[in-house]
């Protein structure tokens, strides 16, 4: 399988979620510019979280308009697994490939912290290896999380099983609609969220519930 | 148009530039003739106390700066030591204070970013921020803002440039009330076969300017940072540098490319005194003259003068000296990242920094006295008077002692910081083994299993009371708070900030704190490789405490074995390491529990025992013997026991009987241990006639003193959490 790695300027988990594919692989992912109008055909593309060109704009706004994107959008369409995380998943709901918006955080500060999360489904392409309703630990570190969408869109949601991870009750660290942490496309193949797996995929880094989001989706696509 | 050099040199535009009419005339001995307007600049900001050092550095020399551990001690961008296996730590502390109260959203911003230039600088990645604050009286009706407007400009920069921020500590005090201290730290990696230096060599070889355009901001921010401040200083807030960590990002990684390759001769970044200080430290160093031909510069605004370029200190940018020919391998690289690259000088053989604009020569100056010439001064100086001891009559109807543990665990000293440290991104690298709220922050050595060990330390109050016991203890306390994760302590940086060294107290002060300083480095062969001065940290005549901070790091050669903090279960012996005398004086029980603000002797520093309980305590980690380890500083040993149960909301009972001075003294050398029963015995025997005694045994969850207090150990986590949410509330 080949994976690839999306590096916007400004990105700064690029390495990080890259660590955690190759270990699930045993194999180092593309890193692809966001320069290139060609991406290699990939089975698994990431959008990792960082600053892409600085977010100076609305967050992800620029790198949603990067030459990659209409590559990434064309082999998402064609049923490449995306998974975009913190700054990823705001880039995916600015290119439209995911309903919605991140807002500012309600606190109105920028939050890093450990988050408990309830795995809302299990049927996504990234979310096989957990229990549904399972609850996890996983960090977030974002000033925009705020997910909101109108209500139409949220009954949508719901109604098609596509909230993927929501906050575990009181633990909502940004206001999000329905304590919504990520989401995925009717498919399930698409998914974005504002928590950090590859930071909780080591044992050394406080815990492991973020690694079956990189072992699951290898699983499922080799 | 007349050119700004027609500008007459009078006495008056002389002191505006922060000369002194000695220094003055020495400029015109070392010319040879009166300097010109853009000259004159160039001198003032380089003989400026914040690049020249000339108050400090006949000092600065005593500091110990040696040992098999340092590969590059005092004088480059950043210390750098072996931390083995071809890898090495580098690392910076350096002071914001002042841009930092005019504009503490761009002050601690630009902070960050400037200390994180210097680290990469040199060729090592950032992989770890941390951030020793210190604010004014929480009730001081500036205070909040002060705090609100750091911590968003320390988390803007360091969150999105990807480096995460890991540590640092936070004071309140009066003295701070109208100069803020915001000093950063930043570590990094690098291969020791990789260290870039800023002399350049090589006659003809480019002079290469990257990064960021140039403007007019931070105009004499150097001279800014060397005078005191009064009522109209906030008027300085154009000579605020602002800050924009995207390109700094961009420039990380694309320094980081270009270093990979062997194009670079050398390579300094333009911090204070921007491109004026950063080619004349490069050429200078190298024993070389430089021509920079100011047209080629990247401005971003128009109409600028020489002297307004050569004295910007706009950020996020970068000089370098490359091979001959290997230009346009490098353009291609900054290209790529979307950056400014300008040739814009060569290095020559004049020994003298000649300066062209618009087809003219504005500046032609000797480069030796621009570097060294700043007068060295020995100023006068009085030593801090010897405090009395602690008036134990000031202890009658003190308050119970489960009072007085609530009122300092909700002391603006010891309350938790967690609204600070969340809006910093701690784990972003993947490497964040232990980030705030431990001792030490741990982070791992990527792709390896080392970590390192980092922490920032000084206790003002005793630096005030005594300087020189108050410098041993802000080195001392660095060295117990890594030995408590289990690495060893390997060099410090230092940012020393104290007020206007013009006066002798100050200087007293200033001479004080270097003698504990150096006397415990030397004791702990625990050296200094970098460091920075802040002076004039004063408003309307009223000096900070005096404040050398000390940014410590060490080695864990196995991160598996690091521990923490906190008392992880139930049924394990506590151990108290070291001596107890029941030192109350300059204590926090004294000053928040008495609310007692008299001057009293500070514990004593006893360098023989911080050596020997540091090596107990990391041969007992080596050993696999320890469950958690807490250094005790602020508030004692209750303050410390009551911390080690919060973390995991387990309880103890402690056992040991004692009075006031027994529980919250603040006695050096002393760490609170805690072993599971069946490793008690190997803990004894180790320490070995060192003074351990088991104090009690982690259970339930309240901790008890004895049958008589008991406090829920959520009552005490609610007091700790509470006190920083409800200050920023107002």
């Amino acid at each position: 399988m080949q994976a690839s790695v999306i590096v916007f300027p400004g990105s700064n988990c690029d390495r990080d979620v890259a660590v955690c594919i190759e270990a699930a692989m045993r194999k180092a992912p593309l890193m692809a510019w966001h320069g290139d109008s060609d991406l290699p055909k990939s089975d698994l593309i990431i959008l990792p979280g960082g600053f892409s060109y600085g977010d100076y704009l609305r967050c992800g706004s620029m790198a949603a308009n990067s030459p990659i994107m209409r590559e990434v959008v064309a082999q998402a369409k064609k049923g490449a697994a995306v998974l975009g995380i913190c700054n990823g998943f705001q880039v995916l709901t600015e290119c439209g490939l995911l309903p919605g918006v991140l807002m500012q955080n309600k606190g109105l500060n920028f939050v890093c912290r450990d988050t408990r999360l309830t795995v809302t489904n299990n049927k996504t392409a990234f979310t096989a290896q957990y229990d549904a309703g399972e609850e996890i630990t996983v960090p977030v570190a974002h000033n925009e999380g705020n997910y909101f969408a109108d209500d139409n869109t949220l009954k949508r949601l719901q109604d098609e099983d596509r909230i993927a991870f929501t906050y575990a009750e009181g633990d909502n660290p940004n206001g999000a609609c329905l304590d919504i942490a990520g989401i995925c496309d009717p498919s399930g193949r698409i998914v974005g969220m504002m928590p950090h797996p590859e930071r909780r995929a080591e044992a050394a880094l406080g815990g492991e519930d973020g690694k079956r989001m990189f072992s699951g989706i290898v699983e499922a696509l080799s | 148009m007349s050119h700004i050099n027609d500008t007459e040199i009078t006495d008056a535009v002389v002191a505006e530039h922060g000369l002194t009419p000695d220094e003055y005339q020495m400029v015109c001995d070392h010319m040879g003739r009166t300097p010109n307007y853009t000259e004159l600049g160039v001198f003032s900001v380089m003989w400026s106390e914040h690049c020249s050092y000339k108050s400090s550095r006949k000092w600065l020399k005593k500091l110990p700066v040696d040992g098999p551990q340092v590969i590059q001690g005092p004088g480059e961008n950043a210390g750098v030591i072996d931390i083995g296996d071809g890898y090495a730590a580098v690392f910076k502390m350096e002071s914001h204070n002042h841009p930092s109260f005019i504009e503490p959203y761009q002050g601690a911003a630009t902070g960050v970013g400037g200390i994180m230039r210097d680290v990469f600088t040199m060729g090592a990645r950032p992989v770890a921020n941390l951030n020793a604050l210190r604010f004014g009286h929480p009730d001081h009706p500036k205070t909040r803002h002060l705090v609100a407007g750091v911590v968003s400009g320390i988390g803007g920069y360091g969150n999105c440039i990807g480096v995460p921020t890991v540590g640092g500590e936070i004071n309140f005090d009066k003295s701070y009330n109208g100069n803020i201290l915001v000093n950063a730290m930043c570590v990094g990696v690098a291969r020791t076969d990789k260290i870039f230096y800023a002399a350049a060599t090589g006659i003809g070889s480019p002079v290469v300017y990257v990064g960021s355009k140039t403007g007019r901001d931070g105009i004499h921010g150097a001279t800014m940072a060397s005078a005191e401040f009064d009522d109209a200083s906030e008027e300085k807030r154009p000579t605020v540098q602002v800050g924009d960590p995207f390109t700094e990002k961009l420039l990380l990684e694309a320094c980081q490319e270009l270093m990979a390759s062997d194009a670079i001769i050398g390579i300094q970044d333009m911090g204070a005194a921007g491109l004026t200080s950063s080619s004349v430290e490069m050429a200078d160093k190298g024993g070389v003259g430089i021509l920079l031909d100011l047209d080629e510069v990247p401005c971003r605004e128009t109409h600028m003068t020489g002297y307004e370029m050569l004295l910007s200190e706009s950020q996020e940018r970068m000089l370098m000296v490359l091979k001959p020919g290997r230009e346009p391998e490098a353009e291609a690289i900054f290209a790529r990242w979307g950056l400014d690259f300008a040739v814009i000088g060569e290095l020559t053989d004049t020994g003298r920094m000649v300066v062209t604009h618009e087809g003219q020569t504005i500046a032609d100056m000797p480069l030796g006295p621009l570097a060294d010439g700043a007068p060295e001064y020995d100023r006068p100086y009085q030593a801090t008077p010897k405090a009395s001891e602690f008036d134990a009559g000031l202890l009658s109807g003190a308050p119970d002692m489960a009072a007085a543990l609530a009122t300092l665990m909700a002391s603006s000293e010891i309350a938790s910081r967690r609204w600070v440290f969340e809006q910093y991104d701690s784990m972003v690298m993947g490497d964040t083994l232990a980030g705030p709220g431990g001792d030490a922050a741990l982070v791992r050595v990527h792709g390896t299993q080392k970590a390192l060990a980092i922490s920032t330390d000084v206790t003002p109050r005793y630096c005030f009371a005594d300087p020189i016991e108050g410098g041993k203890q802000a080195v001392a306390e660095s060295y117990r708070n890594i030995c408590a994760t289990g690495a060893t302590p390997l060099a410090i940086t230092n940012c020393l900030n104290f007020g206007n060294p013009e006066r002798p107290e100050i200087m007293g002060q200033f001479v004080g704190c270097l003698e504990g300083m150096g006397e415990a480095g030397r004791a702990l062969n625990f050296p200094v490789v970098s460091g920075n001065v802040s002076l004039y940290n004063e408003t309307n005549g009223t000096g900070i405490f005096p404040t050398p901070a000390i940014g410590g790091v060490g080695l864990l050669k196995q991160l598996d074995k690091a521990i923490g903090n906190r008392f992880t279960e139930n049924g394990l012996e506590i151990y108290l390491l070291g001596n107890s005398n029941g030192h109350l004086g300059a204590s926090l029980y004294q000053r928040d529990v008495l609310a007692n603000d008299e001057v009293f002797a500070p514990p004593p520093v006893n360098l023989e025992s911080e050596a020997a309980h540091g090596a107990l305590v990391r041969r007992a980690v080596d050993k696999g013997l320890l469950s958690a380890a807490h250094d005790i500083s602020d508030g004692g040993l209750a303050v410390a026991l009551a911390e080690m149960c919060i973390g995991h909301n387990i309880g103890a009972e402690i056992i040991a009987e004692g009075d006031i001075g027994f529980w919250f003294g603040e006695d050096q050398a002393r760490y609170v241990l805690a072993v599971t029963a069946d490793k008690a015995a190997d803990l004894e025997a180790l320490a070995d006639g060192l003074p351990l005694s088991k104090i009690g045994i982690t259970t339930g969850t309240e901790l008890k003193f004895g049958d008589t207090v008991t406090i829920s150990v959520e009552q005490l986590h609610e007091l700790n959490e509470g006190w920083f949410p409800a200050l920023m509330q107002g």
